[in-house]
């Protein structure tokens, strides 16, 4: 059992990975029990994620070392200071993604398994998607700067082959090449970038560099090109072409994970900005610059996506618009960071309320794409303009799409109102206006919504959907899940916030605590 | 001047890539391109590992005061060069289903996911 | 167990929310009680009444989602007339934004 405990980080990748290789040997021979293996294995997984998250909140930051013996350092003391091995840093920020990631993960394969059952390359499909899971978790712990480039490729080509799965003559497949193309593009420039930093400080290990890391033309060079490929993967304006094309064609649970993948792309970009580069860029300038991406990703996203007529295309559009609220909230606290007085009266809310964002964002937008996902496998229907009057049939997926429409508007009591309410307060406090913007842009994401929800569901019983019934337990049981977190964090949000929000705040804005920990006082 | 070489290479080889990604319209020349792409962030990946006059990095046997070349650039390169394999494969796949529903592999013409 | 949420300028209770619908539900189910509880299904006490027309097949009395927001649309459509040619579908034209954000970014941080 303390062998379990001890190796908890290795865990987390070697068991979706185990799992993932054994699919197909299972699907070949015994494949009766295809459907009970990727359930338990998914369970597995994010068991260990959860540990792994409660090991932080209790012991502090956690860094494990591949391949060294027990108890030893990162940076041996031979080495004179000098860390040479892989290793994997899990601060509170990592933590608070690998929650979000086991949360939503978990659900999705429940409503997998129920809407993938008469379709045909399923244990290819499980291998993949745990690929993915297994990508996701490796991103968002580690801390070696190429360990992050190959899991970040990782997720690009798993989410590419999963994007591309029903192939739908053929239009699945283009918006996947469009995905792979844009994302291979941006993790080639994450690539040249590590190799910018390696070959000035001789090193790939994060805290090391941060520690020597000094403002280098190469440097900047590095940032800029960390800051736009990262942008890309997560879908920012102007980066985002890619990713309504990709979430429109995919399979409804699948888009739900890549919404999560997108984030730990997002993870990325903050752990460069505030851990890497942290004390020694224009925070004024570059935080600025977060901030005109946040902004411009809100506007856009929900204009493009109020006159959207596919009903998957709009709530992709949406993903981009929320997107741009995390950056907004955490460029404010960018901005600030060099102003101890102005981060304590408004930068820390504004920094908690762009993470916590970020697992509402996963948990709600996850329940709208399974609850959208329940309607197209029921009527095989995506156009709006063809639906109608599907809430007499369908009575339990118009409560969990309804209560997915509100939380994304920011209304009470859902999570949305807790995370966006902190984001509004201490933007305006920064600038008034960014919050006057964040806050119409909430107001048209609101009457979005009306409108898919009256066109989908509300109106008489159309004659050609007479025998359209409810979708199978399954799949009601991951939206079920959803739901749970998305009413618990928004009647809770003050006990969210303490124990889990914050850690993750503190561990960003304190550079210093990553690298001692990591370096053990060997700076 | 002939230490800098590799690196005008590189920016060349950069500069010729992304000029084929962004003006060429036939899909099989851009993923040629991206190939290319690909190749110089390998070029600049070994170029930063040379050391002047420097032998290959193997302890056994080695010669006394004389300089290594770095060999964890030489991972790097590896790990690149297959992942630059696997997703090549995927494109290239991706564009073979591509011809056969839509009959063209034009990306002017390949616009049904539009607005 | 249901706290406050601090904001720095202001909180937020979850708990008021709770009281106040709660109190809203309670009175809205007090005057629903007050109607019409006998009434037949199915026969004309239920149908729409429109005037004494015949009421039109199901299918075209519901508006559908692509007519919803006709006039958002309209009147901003100097801004639409831009912006949705800009998302082609080409890929060459999501590169070509990827390498102008690379120099703007970049021309940005280093000069300011």
């Amino acid at each position: 059992m303390s062998l379990i405990l001890d190796n908890l980080p290795a865990l987390l990748i070697a068991v979706p990975l185990l799992g993932a290789f054994l699919i197909p040997i299972i699907g070949r021979f015994l494949p009766k029990i295809r459907d009970a293996w990727i359930i338990l294995v998914s369970f597995l997984s994010s068991m260990a994620a959860v540990l792994t998250a409660f090991t932080v909140y209790t012991k502090g930051t956690l860094v494990y070392v591949f391949g060294a013996a027990a108890g030893s350092g990162a940076a041996p003391i031979d080495s004179g200071g000098i860390p040479f091995r892989i290793i994997f840093t899990i601060d509170g920020f990592g933590a608070f993604m690998l929650l979000s990631a086991a949360i939503v993960s978990f659900a999705v394969v429940l409503y997998l398994v129920a809407s993938q059952k008469e379709r045909s390359g399923k244990s290819e499909f499980y291998a993949l998607y745990l690929l993915l899971t297994a990508g996701i978790f490796g991103m968002v712990s580690t801390g070696d700067l190429f360990n992050f480039f190959v899991f970040l490729e990782i997720n690009t080509l798993s989410g590419a082959a999963l994007v591309s799965y029903h192939r739908k003559g053929g239009i699945a497949v283009e918006g996947a090449l469009k995905y792979l193309i844009v994302n291979t593009v941006g993790g080639l420039m994450v690539l040249f970038s590590v190799g910018l930093l390696y070959a000035q400080y001789n090193s790939l290990n994060m805290a090391y560099i941060a520690s020597q890391m000094t403002l280098t033309t190469l440097n900047i060079v590095a940032l800029v090109l960390f800051i736009t490929a990262l942008a890309m993967k997560a879908g920012a304006v102007p980066f985002h072409f890619a990713t309504p094309d990709a979430y429109s064609v995919a399979p409804s649970g699948i888009t739900a994970l890549m919404v999560v993948a997108s984030q730990a792309g997002l993870y990325g970009l903050f752990r460069i900005l505030f851990t890497v580069y942290g004390g020694v860029i224009n925070t004024v300038t570059v935080g600025w610059v977060i901030i005109v991406i946040g902004i411009l990703s809100m506007v856009i996203g929900v204009t493009m996506a109020l006159p959207q007529k596919d009903i998957k295309r709009l709530l992709a559009y949406h993903a981009v618009s929320q997107t741009g609220y995390m950056l907004l909230g955490v460029g404010v606290a960018f901005a600030v960071l060099g102003d101890p007085a102005a981060t304590a009266a408004f930068g820390q809310t504004a920094m908690e309320g762009g993470l916590f964002h970020i697992i509402n964002h996963a948990l709600y937008k996850g329940l709208l794409f399974l609850a959208v996902g329940a309607v197209i496998y029921r009527t095989g229907v995506w156009s709006l303009n063809k639906l109608g009057g599907l809430g007499h049939n369908m009575k339990w997926t118009m409560v969990f799409f309804l209560i997915g429409a509100l939380a994304i508007a920011g209304i009470p009591p859902f999570n949305g109102f807790a995370s966006k309410l902190m984001i509004y307060e201490s933007v305006f406090a920064f600038n008034p206006a960014l919050s006057i913007i964040a806050m119409v842009v909430s107001i048209l994401t609101l009457a979005s919504f009306m409108k898919v929800f009256h066109s989908v569901f509300m109106g008489p019983k159309l004659p050609e959907f007479e025998n359209v019934k409810e979708v199978p337990k399954l799949m009601i049981a991951g939206m079920v899940i959803l739901t749970i977190f998305v009413i618990g964090f928004g009647l809770m949000p003050d006990l969210v916030v303490d124990s889990i929000v914050t850690p993750a705040a503190n561990a960003l804005l304190n550079q210093g605590s990553y690298i001692t920990a990591v370096l053990g006082g060997f700076l | 001047m002939i230490a800098n070489l590799p690196f005008i290479a590189i920016a060349l080889l950069i500069g010729i890539a992304f000029a084929i990604i962004l003006l060429k319209k036939n899909m099989i020349k851009m993923v040629m391109g991206l190939g290319i792409l690909e190749s110089a962030v390998n070029l600049f990946l070994i170029t930063i590992g040379y050391r002047e006059d420097g032998i290959a990095p193997i302890f056994t046997n080695a010669p006394e005061g004389v300089n290594m070349v770095l060999p964890t650039v030489q991972a790097l390169t590896l790990t690149n060069i297959v992942i630059g394999v696997a997703g090549t494969a995927l494109m290239i796949s991706m564009i073979m289903v591509i011809y056969k529903k839509y009959g063209t592999i034009n990306s002017d013409k390949m616009r049904r996911l539009k607005e | 167990m249901i706290g406050d949420l601090l904001t720095g300028y202001g909180f937020w209770n979850p708990l008021i929310w709770i009281v106040v619908m709660a109190t809203g539900l309670l009175f809205a189910w007090l005057i629903w009680r007050c109607g019409e509880s006998d009434y037949d299904k199915g026969t004309e006490q239920t149908k729409p009444y429109l005037s004494g027309n015949d009421e039109p097949p199901k299918g075209d009395v519901h508006i559908r989602g692509g007519n919803m927001y006709w006039g958002f649309t309209h009147a901003l459509k100097g801004y639409y007339d831009k912006l949705i040619p800009l998302h082609s579908g080409v890929v060459n034209d999501y590169l070509t934004w990827f390498i102008i954000g690379v120099i703007v970014i970049f021309v940005v941080v280093m000069v300011i």
